[in-house]
């Protein structure tokens, strides 16, 4: 079985900003570790001579003119926002007490 | 079968066309006859969130002004077409089946979307899939499963088992779909129609909703090859808005469609997926298929993947490895929902309890494990790792095509299963895609496209080949051969088996029609 705890779910969920409950902290312990145990297959044949592959049909150097181009307006930017002023997406307090 | 040819629902989009381009019928004609078709059966199919009836009559109405203005259009002008609810619309909401998008209309349209009005094509509205393309049932879906029109119970499949629904139970002659490991195919193997994946980069993913960027790819649904390829060729070709899509000229699909012939063709069966694991009747479909190839001169050679057995595993760090990364942008700040935690809080503690009760049980799941596979001191050993089998799967299928023009395996191990039946084992779920898995992580094209029933539950049977990156066109070739043969073998053509889901209006619509 794979080391997995549930304090580090708990540590994977702040990391991805997600206020798992304790019950699912508890149910994603149990999944990712059996699909990590799946998983982890895959370094028996990654040897150091393989290259890594990050894309499937590479390319380089894509680049267009460096000119403006058709952009949204403020007011379509902002159509489909929580919250906003007007002009600016508006949030909650970006700092905490202790900070 | 014979009973209903004269509906318009049951025409294929190349025949729908051509009754359009006489004048038979009008746009908003053909644009009707499919919203009835969806108030008639779509409670029951679910195969579409969202369908905007008045605004589809307007772009089909506008359609026919043109046409009697006399207007030079796209052979496919006022052909109805269902759009997967992963891709952009201006003019509808999109969701990509998830409530952290709920009720958003997106200020752009997707490439794809810009395509297909230009050609006239009237979208008639958006399909139900699971959670940001993530599963292989739609019951990820936070809005509810879409069901199998041949049997209520069963899976359609997925991601995409909303536009295969649609297309199979006459609610579109056409849909959009997105493979990331199989979604478009693997539906279709289900429901007993077409879809393909393209080359990666052959169709623009700009205003697909991503998940794993480098696995991605948006193709046709369809219930014929020629339809798939028809769609194929409005929707190809280089985007300046995409900087993975590639520049190469494309030939015609349609055209590889109609010459289509298999005499001297080389086909690789692929060993690891014709045996264990896999359901008896759909081997046997399977295997009977490939004789009909043989018997009209194709040539059938085993060959070996011998990489597969780690693909599933490297495809299960990838994905979810991007998909913790594309989904950062759901951040309860720019669109979408935004939840307030109780005592108010910092706008990251917003974004932690937005994202709790946004995401759905299968997107936190594929978030945690990709967030684990970046940590660092598990990076090279996960992800680091991954991509290395990536390239020996590249490897394999280099060696194979070496040899070979297509590949062909079933598309998916098993018919359709129950709603329901694999409920709390992912990793049971997630084998289930290792036929289809491989071509995503090496950005090869490929097509599913039935191949009978299976006779020990009268589902529908896929057959999948798979040609080398920019060779989509010897799909349409064997696959275009591949249907005709096997119905002029059957006398019809397999859909028209399906059930009906609405005798009552079908029974209405043949005495309207005597």
């Amino acid at each position: 079985m794979s080391e997995i705890t549930q304090e580090q779910v708990a540590h994977l969920a702040n990391l991805a900003r997600i206020a798992l409950t304790p019950h699912e902290i508890e149910s994603l312990t149990n999944e990712l570790g059996s699909i990590v145990d799946n998983v982890a297959k895959v370094s028996e044949v990654a040897t150091a001579d393989v290259p890594a592959t990050s894309h499937p049909i590479p390319l380089q150097n894509v680049y267009r003119d460096d000119v403006p181009g058709t952009t949204l307006t403020t007011e379509q930017a902002l159509a489909g926002a929580p919250d906003h002023d007007g002009s600016r997406f508006r949030v909650t307090a970006i700092l905490g007490e202790e900070q | 079968m014979a009973r209903h040819d004269h509906e318009l629902v049951r025409l294929s989009a190349a025949a729908l066309a051509e009754k359009l381009t006489s004048g038979e019928i009008s746009a908003v004609e053909a644009t009707d006859a499919h919203l009835d078709r969806i108030a008639a059966v779509d409670e029951e199919v679910h195969a579409f969130l969202h369908t905007a009836p008045e605004l589809s009559r307007r772009t089909a109405a506008a359609i026919d002004e043109r046409r009697r203005a006399g207007e030079a259009l796209h052979p496919l002008a006022g052909v109805p077409i269902a759009i997967k609810d992963v891709i952009v619309t201006n003019d509808m909401p999109t969701t990509s089946g998830s409530k952290i998008l709920e009720g958003w209309v997106p200020p752009y349209d997707a490439t794809v979307m810009t395509k297909l009005r230009a050609a006239g094509l009237v979208p008639i509205g958006k399909t139900n899939m699971d959670e940001f393309a993530m599963g292989s049932t739609t019951e990820h879906s936070a809005y509810g499963p879409t069901h199998n029109p041949w049997d209520l119970e069963r899976i359609p499949g997925g991601s995409g088992g909303g536009s295969a629904a649609a297309v199979a139970s006459f609610e579109a002659p056409l849909a959009l779909g997105s493979d990331t490991g199989g979604s478009i195919r693997q539906p279709a193997h289900v429901t007993g129609t077409v879809g393909v994946k393209p080359t990666y980069g052959g169709v623009s993913r700009y205003g697909a909703i991503a998940l794993a960027s480098s696995l991605d790819q948006i193709g046709p649904v369809s219930r014929t090859v020629l339809d798939s390829a028809l769609l194929h060729d409005v929707i190809g070709g280089h985007d300046p808005r995409d900087s993975t899509s590639l520049t190469d000229g494309w030939p015609s699909m349609a055209e590889a469609v109609r010459r289509a012939d298999v005499k001297g063709l080389k086909i690789g069966v692929v060993k690891e997926l014709d045996g264990d694991g896999f359901q008896a009747g759909v081997l046997e479909r399977f295997r009977e298929a490939l004789d009909l190839l043989a018997a009209n001169g194709a040539e059938i050679v085993d060959v070996s993947l011998p990489s597969l057995e780690y693909a599933i595993a490297a495809y299960y760090l990838i994905m979810p490895a991007e998909a913790s990364s594309n989904l950062a942008k759901f951040d309860s700040v720019r669109f979408g929902l935004r939840v307030n935690p109780p005592g108010g809080g910092t706008v990251e503690d917003v974004m932690a309890a937005t994202r709790e009760v946004g995401f759905g049980a299968e997107a936190k799941r594929r978030i945690i494990l990709g967030t684990y596979a970046l940590s660092a001191g598990y990076y090279d050993a996960y992800y680091g790792s991954a991509q290395k089998v990536r390239t020996l799967v590249q490897r394999d299928f280099a060696a194979a095509f070496a040899g070979v023009d297509v590949l062909a395996s079933p598309t998916a191990p098993t018919t359709a299963f129950k709603l329901g039946s694999n409920e709390g084992d992912p990793m049971a779920m997630y084998l289930n895609d290792i036929a289809t898995i491989p071509a995503n992580l090496a950005g090869i094209p490929g097509i599913s496209l039935p191949v009978g029933l299976a006779r020990e539950d009268g589902l529908p049977v896929g057959i999948q080949f798979l040609a080398p990156a920019r060779e989509d066109v010897r799909l349409y070739g064997v696959g275009g051969a591949l249907e005709r043969m096997l119905e002029d073998k059957w006398g019809h053509t397999l859909i028209s088996l399906a059930p009906d889901l609405a005798p009552g209006e079908m029974a209405a619509a043949q005495e309207g029609a005597v």
